[in-house]
């Protein structure tokens, strides 16, 4: 029978360590609703969301009740609508009211965000998928709760550069869009290599072509746990830090476990994922830059940290994996800046900086992400950020991903604040060289040559 | 079938805590199967392995009763289903 100490400990995860689950994710096909007309697809996008996460709220409400552990957000991601509006949309503003219906249905449903405003474009563009990603701006602007990816590279296919110089110019275009909102639009969008099918993550999640008609994601969070683990291994070896990391992994996936299993018997829909991140919040004590200190870096960023999170990142996974009878999406350590007091830390500090960043990239999920930088930064240095870091997740088989924010007005040591779990985030100063002449080349990098393995 | 929840006693010690809270168990048909008590640096610690298969009330009406229980003797009462903790603590 389960003891008092075991229940303490739990208890104390949920009140004093910040445990949560951070997301249920509900993926919804929207293949069916493609029509030559954009209205009718917006009302098929319309009832099919509404109708099949009608519950989702409430019955995330109720396992929260009855288990004592706070579910954060519930969301819901779509196919990408790229594909769901190549038939019907001939021009951006089509786009657009699709953004719109999904915006309308979430405030419907009542989630936090719906995710999948999106286009699969690793390789080349359809005239769909480039309209899509012209119509972001105006997208990100007219909504609240919509999140917008494109998938621009893969280890498979190479990298797309024709999508991503279109990107820098259309990540410009959303930071001035929403100017009197901290640039906001650009917390909502990211660009991705080797994005998965799976992700329960915001801005990132869409429901992949390859899944079924719905499916149930989790994503668990959880550094403020694994910071007070640490602490009382301070000074014991690396063998002892790793199997502290793997235990505390494995419980906090196994509550991800249990409540991605009820949401599933719930709502009669079939569990997909757990995503092993561990995921920051602004609040104090719930940051992975403090599990970085915790294991004896004085700042997040300081020589040393790249090693320290390759670590984190590998030793959560192998006890996660156990933990879960399916695991996928990202799984690796989020590092984003502005949801991350540590990170806001190191940086205000002047421990962290935007290369390190990037090298903390190669060793975990999931890439630059939630970065201001000032509002005057060219587009091609943005799209050379970009190519920089989906380069490195082309080479390395690994998701990465971009989220950055060039706020616009703002200049380095100035503040963006988003509000919520987005929390804020200091201006980063940028490389000032330039890559202009790389970058408006035309055409793709292609596939690195490991790729082929056939 | 047993339907296991588990309930959390936190609080300043003061006399009758568990008697109190075992009367609104009894009331409500709800059996005890484990309980355990400390004080910790003053504060009452108690917690209780409860069945409520057999019990008039629902689990969310459990909670609330047990809620009101708890501000009515100034202590912190939760209620919890068993599972969360045998998914953390056992393979």
């Amino acid at each position: 029978m389960i003891t008092q100490g075991e229940v303490l400990e739990t208890n104390r995860m949920i009140e004093e360590e910040n445990l949560d689950v951070r997301t249920i994710t509900i993926g919804i096909d929207l293949l069916d609703c493609i029509d030559p007309d954009p209205d009718n697809t917006c009302d098929r996008i319309y009832e099919k969301v509404t109708h099949t996460a009608e519950k989702l709220v409430a019955t995330a409400d109720e396992i929260e009740r009855r288990y004592g552990i706070p579910i954060v957000n519930k969301r819901v991601s779509v196919t990408p609508i790229s594909i769901i509006g190549s038939a019907g949309c001939h021009i951006a503003n089509d786009f657009v009211k699709i953004a719109r219906t999904l915006d309308r249905a979430a405030k419907t449903l009542g989630i936090d965000f719906i995710g999948g405003y999106s286009a699969l474009v690793s390789k080349s563009m359809t005239e769909a998928d480039e309209l899509l990603i012209r119509s972001i701006p105006e997208a990100l602007y007219i909504t609240d709760l919509v999140c917008s990816s494109v998938n621009a590279g893969s280890t498979k296919t190479g990298l797309n550069m024709d999508a991503v110089r279109l990107l820098g110019t259309m990540i410009k275009d959303t930071a001035g869009a929403t100017k009197d909102r901290g640039s906001i639009g650009c917390a909502k969008l990211v660009i991705f290599c080797n994005a998965p099918d799976d992700n329960p993550f915001m801005a990132g999640a869409f429901h992949g072509v390859t899944e079924g008609n719905s499916v149930i994601n989790v994503g668990v969070s959880g550094p403020g746990v694994m910071r007070h683990a640490l602490e009382s291994v301070r000074g014991a070896d690396f063998e002892t830090l790793c199997e502290t990391i793997k235990k505390t992994a494995f419980k906090i996936t196994r509550v991800g476990q249990l409540v991605a299993k009820e949401a599933s018997k719930e709502l009669h829909i079939p569990f997909g994922i757990i995503d092993l991140s561990l995921a920051p919040t602004p609040a104090i004590g719930d940051s992975v830059a403090d599990i970085l200190c915790e294991m004896g870096l004085e700042y997040a960023g300081a020589p040393g940290t790249t090693a320290a999170l390759a670590l984190l990142n590998d030793q959560v996974k192998k006890g996660g994996i156990m933990a879960s009878s399916s695991v996928g999406g990202l799984s690796g350590a989020f590092i984003p800046v502005s949801e991350d007091r540590g990170m806001i830390e190191a940086v205000n500090a002047g421990a962290l900086s935007l290369e390190k960043l990037e090298a903390m990239t190669c060793v975990c999920s999931v890439g630059l992400d939630m970065i201001a930088i000032p509002g005057d930064t060219p587009a091609s240095t943005i799209s050379g950020i970009i190519a920089d870091e989906l380069a490195i997740g082309m080479i390395n088989q690994k998701t990465t991903a971009v989220r950055i924010i060039p706020a616009a007005g703002k200049k380095v040591g100035d503040k963006v604040e988003f509000g919520g779990l987005l929390g804020e985030a200091p201006v980063m100063s940028v490389n000032q060289f330039s890559c202009e002449n790389f970058i408006s080349r035309k055409g793709r990098i292609p596939a690195p040559v490991h790729s082929f393995k056939n | 079938m047993q339907k296991k929840v588990v309930i959390t006693v936190v609080g300043k010690d003061t006399v009758g805590i568990i008697a109190r809270v075992c009367t609104v168990l009894s009331g409500h048909g709800i059996n005890i199967l484990d309980i355990s008590q400390t004080i910790v640096s003053g504060f009452f610690n108690m917690m209780m392995i409860t069945d409520i298969s057999k019990s008039d009330l629902s689990f969310d009406e459990m909670q609330d009763i047990l809620s009101e229980t708890g501000k009515e003797i100034g202590v912190d009462i939760r209620a919890q289903r068993e599972e969360i903790f045998d998914m953390m603590h056992r393979i």
